[in-house]
């Protein structure tokens, strides 16, 4: 007689999950310190606006470019901004810019990946020469142009990097997807009557996501430098909106004559950010494929 | 070797690397240094020629140099010993005589004046170059039109080496319209000769070469990059400059311009953000030039023909709520003369710039904006980007006083090649400019600015039947020489505009130029660019 | 091997049609009217007019672009506005300067992150490798532009070892005649020693900064490909028999190592040359990035276009190279094909 194996119940899976990271983690103390670190960054972003002790848009001119001292610990900008609420409080919009790009990526080019990678043919090719048109432009100057069309908007700088982006995500999703199209999930979904894009959607993409949310990390950090990018040629958020990389391209002004401290808080706040993504980035390789680590 | 040898090496090395390496100059490298000017700004120009189509501002620096023209302006001394264009004396640069007369005036030109080709200068030269000017549009155009010298007819070679302009009406600006920068005199003949049907003016040519009889001509010019100039020798239009070569480099980023001057690696800059100008002021270790624009204003103007602005009420409130102290501290470090907050019993005087009586009174403006019922305003409030380092903290200090009054604003920035695009529209309607012109006169200005002619100056869509009225009677009046009427009419537009306030002075800018103390002989022109006949390293 | 190279171009045809169409139609969208621009300050909406009618501006968009497309079988790219040159002339001067400065930083890059890679492969998880992989993150943690900044400041304002930013070469040296372009060969070419060193002078900062923001893909795919390649058979017995760690190291797995490196250094190379449009601003480097992005913000098209243009053939060119040298280092890739 053969017994079937009952499948493991969920709260197993589950605590096996946190079993493996913790593994990953204590053997890759920098893995730890990079997950602690993103955790600090969603607590500023969600809690930042509120702890603040000045408004971010206030100005005081008689305090203008104050080094950092008692009453604002990173010092005042020009109109005499306290710098400090501004870097804290920018932490929500970057973060915004960072996960809202990385999702609307994820959607876009993961969706049309594995579409391409599944169906083959005619949509395999289109996808592909899409990506191969946006890969033969240099890739910032192609968000420059974007954004400078449609006009500086957090959305479309949001747009503009999630394009970019685009080929990345279509052709890892697209060899995943070519991988498991005849696997056996697959072919069980299939005769229990799903229709294809159900499939594509509930049983392909959750399993190209893992593979994809290495690189969602380090496309988290490339999202902000972009719009760092884009403030110093003038294309970034409008001002006064407080925002690391249009602080670091109007602090940068400022060097030369002293006032370090403008371009150095938000540059050090955007260096960590960046970072710590990129750094979780391979922690999660670790958990994720230990086999493709680099 | 031995370890401690070693170690001693080492030592003596990184030692040797912590002290700064001395520049290292040859004898003969600092010899060509001393001759030549080395300035530094963020743009260059596009065109050699200022009759060019699209030439900017920067073109208009090489035109000035390169070119001469029949008249140009004596010198005065401002009490700070600077020395500047005195706007109602002139004196001969080509011309060496000149007589003017009701109708017509005549010059006489030099009879050793040559063009750097060696061919001599005639007055057939000098009319096919003013038909040039008035036949080509756009700028040169219109600047021509602005001293009533429209048509070619106007123009007559009386001989070889007289020349007469003839006028269409009697126009006090014409003489001084003569002796700026659009009628330069160019060699004819070459140009011809290099001109082709599709571009009878040559203006292809003339572009990329300097052909004129100027002190200086240009050598080598890589757009974007760097323009080279050197000295004609036989320059005879003036005194021969002392500078033998002019090097212009682009150097796009503020910061790094700075920091040339202040290693001595650059000699003049006059582009960099105030702040710089005052620190290096205070420093002492460079000198620095501060002069007040002529006739220059910079503003918030409002499109008066549609709401909220068309209501006058609305426009004190925001005159009233303007931040002018904070933007004289911390935009301009007190590099601007405050074009607000006249005592409330000033007279009006008969001179342009002058400042208006409103200044920052919070209370007012609110009860003001109650007052005219309007509510719940929210409009962009649009600048150039070509000159961010000003216009976008005034533009973030007034977006937060107005906040503070019930208006709400979002700031556009408008890249600086769209300006005069949007500005043409005439539809933004909250937004912050800088007008001034090259003739130092009220009507001038008014002229262009206050006039219903739908000017592209006239931002504000201003429409109003009096203020021509003033303006057009003034500008007669300045033509025939009757002064009590002018005085009147200059009085009348100045106080209509501070009565309807279509557009609120903010200040009046200063030209700033930062130079190594070894250069002198700096002058401040009307077009506010560098003159380099005249300077001088010690 | 020809027949690759035909078939590879072949399939590169139609992303470079996207591309110029893409191009095409986003310089369109941007705002700003060349005309107005064109005509000067205070034109009238006729005088506009007129030049809208001269430049073509007002012919519907087909018909521009199809104008377009023959000006680019003549090899002609249009004019440039802000600057009044042919594109095509500015483009051809501009590119060596750009190229120059790319390659000098991609070479900075690879004597940096290589050995760091290599180092970190031989000690992995230690607190070497995380020491390597840590400084190669933080290296591309920063706005590539403001790493150009600090460095000016520091090593040129405050020390003064750095020659001042002010280009390719000092005003006071004339440029080497004109042979490639770049001013070390061609100042070497012309045995101009003087000329060579300020050349490279001026280069160090640029190429540092460049180099800096390109650490990580290298060294990461070094330290990946050595990993591979050290726990490989052929390795294990070289190490068996006794061959010294240096031998095992370079000679053996490094050579193997470097194709997948080889791959990564073209992927870098073109982004950095898209990258190095900040870098130009920074250190008013005549390159033909810091002109794309001058004629974008005035709305300029021609340059733009030509700029894109050139930049995805060069690309093409550029993955077709990369490989035909995978194909001649590593047979096995010669065969499959």
């Amino acid at each position: 007689m053969s017994i079937v194996a009952a499948s493991p119940p969920r709260e197993n899976a589950l605590a096996a999950l946190i079993k493996h990271s913790r593994y990953v983690i204590s053997e890759n103390p920098v893995t730890g310190f990079a997950f602690a670190l993103f955790v600090l960054i969603v607590l500023a972003a969600v809690l930042g606006p509120h702890l603040v002790p000045y408004d971010p848009l206030q100005s005081d001119t008689s305090e203008a470019l104050k080094p950092p001292n008692l009453h604002h610990l990173f010092g005042t900008d020009q109109l005499g901004r306290d710098i400090f609420s501004r870097v804290v409080v920018a932490t929500r919009l970057d973060f915004f810019i960072a996960v809202a790009s990385v999702v609307l990526v994820f959607v876009m080019g993961g969706f049309a990946g594995v579409a391409a990678g599944f169906f083959g043919g005619w949509t395999d090719r289109i996808v592909g020469r899409i990506a191969d048109t946006i890969m033969a432009f240099p890739l910032f100057v192609l968000a420059m142009g974007i954004v400078a069309a449609l006009g500086n908007t957090v959305q479309n700088i949001v747009i503009a990097t999630a394009i970019v982006n685009f080929p990345l995500y279509a052709r890892i999703a697209r060899a995943e997807a070519n991988v498991r199209r005849e696997a056996g999930f697959v072919e069980a979904a299939r005769l229990s009557g799903n229709s294809d894009w159900r499939i594509l959607a509930f049983q392909i993409l959750p399993n190209v996501f893992p593979i994809l949310v290495v690189q969602m990390s380090l496309t988290m950090g490339y999202a902000i430098l972009n719009a760092a990018g884009l403030s110093f040629i003038g294309l970034g958020v409008r001002p006064p909106t407080p925002e690391w990389g249009i602080m670091v391209a109007e602090g940068a002004q400022f060097i030369v004559s002293g006032e370090w401290w403008n371009a150095f808080f938000p540059g050090a706040a955007l260096m960590v950010a960046v970072f710590c993504f990129n750094l979780l980035g391979d922690g999660l390789r670790d958990m994720v494929d230990p086999r493709r680590r680099t | 070797m031995k370890r401690r040898d070693l170690l001693k090496s080492m030592t003596a090395l990184t030692a040797a690397a912590a002290v700064p390496a001395p520049a290292i100059w040859s004898s003969a490298k600092a010899q060509t240094r001393q001759e030549t000017l080395l300035i530094v700004s963020e743009s260059g120009p596009n065109n050699l020629d200022i009759h060019g189509v699209g030439t900017n501002v920067p073109g208009y620096e090489v035109s000035w140099n390169c070119y001469d023209r029949l008249i140009t302006h004596e010198m005065k001394t401002l009490p700070n010993g600077t020395p500047y264009y005195d706007k109602t004396k002139f004196k001969p640069e080509l011309a060496e005589d000149m007589n003017v007369g009701d109708l017509s005036a005549t010059f006489k030109l030099r009879k050793d004046a040559a063009f750097q080709d060696g061919t001599p200068v005639t007055a057939k030269d000098v009319k096919w170059s003013f038909d040039r000017a008035v036949t080509v549009g756009g700028f040169p155009t219109f600047q021509m039109s602005a001293g009533s010298l429209t048509k070619p007819e106007q123009f007559v070679v009386v001989d070889d080496h007289t020349f007469r302009v003839d006028f269409l009406k009697k126009d006090r600006l014409t003489i001084p319209d003569l002796a700026v920068i659009v009628p330069c005199v160019i060699n004819s003949e070459l140009v011809k000769k290099n001109a082709t049907p599709q571009d009878p003016w040559g203006l292809e040519y003339t572009k990329l070469n300097t052909v004129g009889s100027g002190a200086y001509r240009v050598t080598n010019w890589t757009a974007g990059s760097q323009v080279v100039l050197e000295r004609n020798d036989k320059w005879k239009g003036g005194p021969l400059p002392k500078i033998k070569r002019v090097i212009w480099r682009i150097v796009p980023d503020a910061g790094n311009r700075r920091a040339l001057l202040e290693r001595g690696d650059a000699d003049v800059s006059y582009d960099l953000p105030n702040k710089d100008f005052s620190e290096l002021k205070n420093d002492g270790k460079l000198t620095i030039v501060s002069t007040p624009y002529s006739n220059g204003i910079q503003y918030i103007g409002m499109n008066v023909q549609h709401p909220p602005f068309n209501d006058v009420k609305v426009r004190y409130a925001v005159a009233y709520a303007l931040p002018y102290q904070k933007i004289m501290d911390v935009v301009l470090y007190g590099l601007g003369k405050p074009m607000f907050g006249a005592a409330a019993d000033t007279p009006t005087e008969v001179a342009w710039p002058q400042p208006h009586k409103f200044k920052t009174d919070l209370d007012k403006a609110k009860k003001l904006l109650a007052e005219s019922g309007a509510s719940n305003i929210n409009v962009p409030i649009s600048f150039d980007l070509g000159f961010a380092g000003v216009n976008q903290p005034i533009c973030e200090l007034v977006q937060e006083s107005l906040a503070q009054i019930g208006i709400t604003t979002t700031i556009n920035k408008v890249p600086g090649a769209n300006w005069r695009t949007e500005l043409t529209k005439k539809n933004m309607p909250l937004f912050t400019n800088v007008f001034s012109g090259w003739l130092d006169y009220p009507e001038y200005f008014f002229y262009w600015c206050y006039h219903s002619g739908k000017s592209i100056f006239n931002t504000m869509d201003y429409q109003s039947l009096q203020m021509d009225t003033f303006i057009d009677g003034a500008r007669a009046a300045a033509a025939t020489g009757n002064w009590d009427s002018y005085d009147k009419d200059v009085k009348g537009f100045v106080d209509l505009a501070y009565t309807d306030m279509p557009r609120i002075p903010l200040y009046q800018p200063y030209v700033n130029v930062a130079m190594q103390k070894d250069i002198s002989g700096y002058q401040y022109w009307f077009h506010r660019r560098l003159d380099y006949r005249t300077f001088v390293k010690a | 091997m020809l027949m690759m190279i035909a078939k590879r171009l072949g399939m590169a045809i139609p992303s470079l049609i996207g591309v110029v169409i893409v191009t095409f139609l986003l310089t369109r969208a941007l705002p700003g009217d060349p005309a107005a621009y064109f005509a000067g300050p205070a034109a009238t909406p006729q005088a506009i007019q007129e030049i809208r009618v001269k430049l073509g501006l007002d012919k519907p968009l087909i018909e521009q672009f199809g104008r377009y497309v023959v000006d680019l079988t003549h090899g002609n790219l249009g004019t440039s506005l802000t600057t009044g040159q042919p594109v095509a002339t500015e483009l051809r001067n501009r590119l060596p300067a750009s190229a120059e400065l790319t390659l000098l930083g991609l070479l900075v890059s690879i004597v940096i992150a290589v050995p760091l890679g290599i180092l970190a492969a031989t000690k992995p998880n230690s607190i070497l490798d995380h020491t390597c992989r840590i400084i190669s993150t933080l290296g591309v943690s920063l706005p590539v532009f403001f790493t150009g900044l600090v460095l000016v400041y520091v090593f040129y304002f405050l020390l003064g070892w750095a020659p001042p930013p002010l280009g390719r070469l000092d005003v006071f040296y004339t440029e080497p005649p004109h042979v490639s372009g770049f001013y070390l060969i061609d100042s070497l070419i012309a045995g101009d020693v003087p000329t060579f060193i300020a050349s490279l002078k001026q280069l160090v900062l640029p190429a540092l900064t460049l180099g800096i923001f390109s650490l990580a893909p290298i060294a990461r795919m070094t330290r990946a490909s050595m990993l591979a390649v050290l726990s490989s058979d052929f390795i294990r017995t070289a190490r068996a028999s006794g061959l010294s760690s240096y031998t095992v190291i370079v000679t053996y797995a490094f050579r193997n190592a470097m194709l997948p490196v080889i791959t990564t250094l073209g992927m870098v190379f073109s982004f950095l040359l898209g990258a190095n449009v900040l870098v130009e601003k920074v250190f008013a480097w005549p390159g033909i990035g810091s002109y794309a992005v001058e004629a974008l913000l005035a709305s300029d098209f021609a340059p733009v276009q030509g700029f894109v243009l050139t930049m995805a053939v060069l690309y093409v060119i550029l993955n077709l190279l990369i490989d035909v040298l995978y194909g001649l280092i590593d047979p096995r890739v010669r065969l499959e094909a």
